[in-house]
């Protein structure tokens, strides 16, 4: 329907009504626009649903044909969710549910918040040695899980610790914050100081700026991160494997999903229909905090 | 209280874990409320940081100087050996390929997925569609790498070209619906690493996505209504008003994908476990540190992670530098 | 050091105290000490004295680490039944498919589990260098002694100490094919080298693409390669100087070790004989180990050597047996009398030496247990000389306890799994899918010589 104004002669008056915003988006759309948009998200979908069709197709067929085959010859099985599901004849991947559930919400909660506080820390008090200990933590990104391995968990065997969720949130915690920090620190910068300098003009200390003035503007940057730390905790498996190791009391789903096929190797019937039961959760929670990110950062902020 | 059988327990104890960590937060800013006079504001940032650091000196800095250290030992770790272990990354053949290999990784993932990300971000905005359009992009980081490896074969998967035999890989079914022969992806050189970094470019362009959008909702509107007013079109649009607007997190989101990239194993691991020329850094780093019990060689090759980060790091500072200025 | 000590103390105290509480609930019902017998159908009763000795063990546990997941865990754990009967004890398995890298990490963290299922002698020696792994008890040793040929102890001990008792075992020399093929094409089952090769021809001739092979296995892609090289190396060059070349006393490049590999190229490497059903030579590299037998099935491949074990790979319902489906010959020697055997194993490895632990690693090298294992698996069998073939029902577990307790076979364990890690778990490995993918024989036995560590 964009498509067919004349965009750029537009006269003024007659885009006096509509939002200035709109105006933008009608002179990017173009047929070609809408249709990379379209081959992008179909390059994106396609091979998921591919996984989606397969589960829900016999073991028989998806070792023989491709998964298109369905739409000429549909066989159409439960057997494949059935045998992840069922905690009697199955797998029971329900059970670990309430694992990955109880792992995942400290282990975002936690370096959210910490990082939140440091990222403040650097981003608007000025002290020796900021830039120097705020590159330091970036670089530690780099890291590899695995070298923390057998140093941790050694650490971890001397506490007392080892094998128990307090393991699993910590390591996800130390895990995140690096990249937690990186990240809020640059939303935290993009706001106008301005704002800030207001607020302590008018005798509010540092929690009650970050409460009263920053936690409304970083809502979307929260929610961003805290989506993105909840999927690397939902999707991991080695710190799981490793930490939480001593069986299934503490195992999230990953774990259960990574021994699905059993010694068979590819069970692929029961794996694909596995990755769908664990995709649940994170698609949920992107859908229900997506409206955090179309609110917009900063958007109605006085910059410029 | 460490540990909970029952899943009423296990949440319990969540719970509890939480109300203690909220207890811990309260505390450090009640007390950095104590705090007056002129060099408050310090001791405020020290004790806002003590947590985080005292977390990654024992979690990251602790191990990572270790691994620093190991990487001059042999591979049982009882011989010092000077700079061995990097000798051998830099003059063995097989490690000459990890090496290219990983250049070739870390230069294509970043830019290809963050500029799709971009332009889907662009073209998505503000449509009818939006959400939902979002929510297919962003699809793929919410499948973990044993699900992507999956979704993948299904992909790259080869049947032979013979009667009676079909095709269960979709690339193949496409060659062979425009007529031509099944190919084995994964065994030709240098195309089967470009078809891996596809994987990743897929899991990550969500990832881009989600964050730029965010930051092109930010530009503020006046801006626009200005470049509006001006005539400029779209391109111009996007070259002088969008892309200036959101530089801040196009370079947070390279930086971010650049360092995931880095560290990928996951996805070579399982597709091709690093064999036909596919093997990166990080790949060669587990199997050496873990399969063939090479501690040394291992952890030099995990050195050599924090090395290449380096050019990443100097590029930050400058963009710190930068804004700091201004 | 210190606050190692201090948590195993603090385990010990644990124990102790969840033991007391149950030893007053046991005892109550303990006065019917026969309840054991009646109320667990499928647990066979034993006999419970050689764990008296150990005394009482009630509320104990043992926790169990082992890479062997599902379906397979079940009858483990049923068999770990009359044991926790007859003790009291509880045991915890935890299967893991990653238990070949999670083992080592968490033995040097100090975390091991009290009894590890270690399916590789060079992965058993890399545990006992952590030194956290214990020497087995002079029971188990003992029963081992009674029960295994001393080659067996052998894999089980590490310079000179013996740690750890055979568990499971596999046969490795084994041909997959369909009897109902050989039926209707009037093929026989090979007896030597030859005639194996004569088949093949005479399979070509038939128009038919002989062998089916694949050797992706993720990270460890390759090995099934291993096992052809070593089962040819036994055949071309006999067991004394394969043990010289799994020792590394002769090289790894040496004219032997090149003949074996050239042999196994003179199948796989030849593409009138492979890769039925599955693609050309290369197809082999990129084919998995668990697919690459299946098309026996369709009639599109008529040969496929792989253990004993790939029986469980076959889609429920196939029949496997002599007159079924599929059935498995054994890969003759070079002539009819020479009868070696290439197979491989498990191993139990302790980490604790507190008596319930002691008792269960004692339980499990017996007779009895080989026997109420075997009969409660499918596709599993002991080297065990006191399990009784004639009650193994599965005709291919038969078939293969039978080539194991034959006077007249001479067996080796795999090769590459007493190799030292870097090579029999990467470098050999690597080479061998190169070679498969068109590396020639001298540049991968070269690799190979390469990679082997200094000593």
């Amino acid at each position: 329907m964009t498509t067919a104004l004349p965009s750029t002669e537009v006269l003024p008056a007659a885009v006096k009504d509509e939002t200035t915003t709109s105006y933008a988006k009608r002179k990017l759309s173009s047929p070609w626009a809408s249709l990379a948009a379209l081959v992008i998200a179909i390059l994106w979908t396609l091979p998921t649903f591919g996984l989606l069709v397969s589960s829900f197709r016999p073991e028989r067929a998806i070792k023989t044909t491709g998964w298109w085959t369905f739409f000429s010859d549909p066989q159409v099985t439960l057997d494949n969710y059935k045998a992840v599901l069922d905690s009697e004849e199955g797998a029971g991947l329900g059970s670990f549910f309430i694992n990955s559930i109880v792992i995942s919400i400290p282990s975002v909660l936690i370096p959210l918040t910490l990082a939140t506080i440091a990222a403040y820390a650097f981003a608007w008090i000025k002290f020796p040695g900021r830039n120097l200990l705020f590159l330091v933590i970036f670089a530690l990104q780099i890291v590899p899980l695995q070298v923390t391995l057998i140093p941790l968990l050694t650490l971890y065997v001397d506490a007392g610790l080892a094998n128990t969720f307090w393991t699993i949130w910590l390591s996800h915690s130390i895990f995140g914050l690096p990249l937690a920090i990186y990240l809020l620190h640059n939303f935290m910068r993009e706001i106008p100081a301005s704002l800030l300098e207001a607020a302590r003009v008018d005798g509010a200390g540092h929690v009650a700026i970050f409460f009263r003035v920053l936690l409304p503007l970083l809502r979307p940057a929260l929610a961003a991160f805290g989506i993105f730390q909840f999927l690397w905790v939902w999707n991991d498996l080695l710190v799981a494997l490793v930490f939480g190791g001593g069986g299934t009391e503490i195992a999230p789903i990953t774990v259960a999903l990574a021994n699905l096929s059993g010694t068979r190797g590819t069970a692929w019937h029961l794996l694909s229909a596995g990755a769908f039961v664990s995709i649940i959760v994170p698609v949920t929670i992107f859908l229900f905090l997506q409206r955090y990110f179309v609110r917009g950062l900063l958007a109605g902020s006085v910059k410029g | 209280m460490l540990t909970a059988d029952t899943n009423a327990g296990k949440i319990g104890l969540m719970i509890a874990a939480i109300l203690l960590f909220a207890a811990v937060v309260g505390i450090i800013l009640f007390i950095a409320t104590l705090f007056r006079g002129r060099l408050a504001d310090r001791f405020t940032a020290y004790i806002y940081l003590a947590p985080t650091l005292i977390m990654l000196a024992v979690g990251l800095v602790y191990p990572g100087v270790r691994t620093i250290y190991q990487s001059f030992f042999n591979a049982a770790g009882d011989a010092f050996i000077g700079l061995g272990n990097y000798e051998t990354i830099f003059t063995d053949s097989e490690q000459l390929t990890v090496l290219r290999n990983t250049v070739i990784w870390v230069v294509l993932t970043p830019f290809v997925a963050t500029a799709i990300g971009m332009l889907y971000a662009i073209l998505v905005d503000k449509t009818k569609f939006e959400s939902f359009a979002k929510a297919l992009v962003f699809l793929p980081m919410a499948i973990s790498f044993v699900g992507a490896s999956i979704i993948w074969s299904f992909v790259y998967a080869y049947r032979p070209d013979q009667a009676n035999v079909k095709q269960i890989g979709l690339l193949n079914q496409v060659v062979v619906w425009l007529g031509g022969t099944p190919q084995q992806w994964l065994l030709t050189d240098w195309l089967n690493t470009f078809l891996l970094i596809v994987v990743l470019i897929w899991i990550q362009a969500g990832f881009a996505m989600t964050v730029l959008s965010a930051a092109i909702k930010a530009i503020p509107e006046d801006i626009i209504e200005a470049a509006r007013l001006d005539g400029v079109g779209p391109w111009g649009m996007f070259r002088f008003v969008t892309l200036p607007a959101i530089r801040p997190a196009v370079v947070v989101v390279l930086t971010t994908i650049a360092i995931g990239t880095l560290k990928v194993f996951d996805i070579v691991r399982t597709m091709t476990g690093g064999q036909f020329n596919t093997s990166v850094i990080a790949n060669e780093f587990y199997s050496q540190s873990f399969r063939s019990d090479n501690q040394g060689l291992g952890a030099a090759l995990a050195v050599l992670l924090f090395i290449l980060v380096i050019p990443i790091v100097v590029y930050n500072i400058r963009q710190l530098k930068q804004s700091e200025a201004l | 050091m210190f606050g190692l000590a201090k948590s195993r103390r603090l385990r010990g105290a644990l124990a102790g105290t969840v033991g007391v509480g149950l030893v007053l609930g046991a005892a109550a019902c303990s006065s019917s000490s026969d309840s054991s017998d009646d109320d667990t159908a499928s647990a066979a009763s034993i006999d419970c004295a050689p764990y008296k000795t150990f005394g009482d063990l009630k509320g104990k546990t043992v926790s169990v680490y082992t890479g062997i997941v599902t379906p397979e865990d079940k009858a483990y754990k049923d068999s770990y039944k009359p044991f926790e009967d007859c003790t009291g004890v509880t045991i915890k398995y935890e299967g893991d498919k990653s238990f070949e890298t999670q083992i080592l990490v968490r033995a040097k963290a100090g975390n091991p589990p009290d009894l590890a299922i270690v399916p590789q002698p060079g992965l058993l020696k890399q545990l006992v260098a952590t030194g956290k792994a214990v020497a087995a008890p002079a029971e188990v040793s003992a029963n081992v002694d009674k029960f295994w040929g001393a080659d067996w102890k052998a894999y089980g001990t590490v310079d000179g100490k013996f740690y750890a008792a055979p568990s499971g075992a596999s046969v490795k020399s084994l041909v997959w094919y369909s009897p109902s093929e050989f039926k209707d094409a009037g093929y026989t089952v090979p007896t030597t080298l030859d005639e194996l090769k004569t088949l093949t021809d005479k399979m070509v001739a038939d128009k038919k693409k002989p062998w089916c092979a694949g050797i992706a296995s993720g990270e460890a892609t390759g090995w099934p390669l291993t096992d052809w090289m070593e089962d040819f190396m036994l055949r071309l060059s006999g067991p004394e100087t394969y043990d010289k070349w799994v020792n590394h006393d002769i090289p790894f490049n040496g004219p032997d070790s090149t003949a074996a590999l050239d042999a196994v190229g003179a199948y796989l490497k030849n593409p009138a004989y492979v890769n039925g059903g599955l693609g050309d030579v290369k197809s082999i590299a990129t084919t998995t180990f668990q697919e690459a037998g299946l098309p026996i099935l369709d009639g599109t491949c008529s040969l496929h050597r792989m253990a004993s074990f790939y029986a469980a790979n076959f889609p429920a319902g196939t029949k496997v047996a002599e007159d079924g489906d599929v059935f498995a010959f054994y890969l003759p020697g070079k002539d009819a009398t020479s009868k070696p055997v290439l197979g491989g194993g498990e191993f139990n490895l302790a980490f604790a030496d507190r008596p319930e632990v002691k008792a269960f690693q004692t339980y499990l090298s017996t007779d009895t247990w080989a026997n109420i294992k075997a009969q409660a698996s499918q596709g599993w069998i002991s080297a065990n000389k006191g399990l009784d073939t004639s009650k193994v029902s599965n005709p291919i577990d038969k078939l293969s306890a039978d080539l194991l307790q034959n006077p007249s076979t001479t067996f080796r364990f795999d090769g590459s799994d007493q190799m030292p890690a870097a090579v029999g778990s990467n470098a050999i490995f690597k080479q061998m899918t190169n070679w498969i993918t068109g590396q020639d024989t001298k540049t991968t036995v070269d690799n190979v010589e390469k990679a082997w560590p200094a000593k």
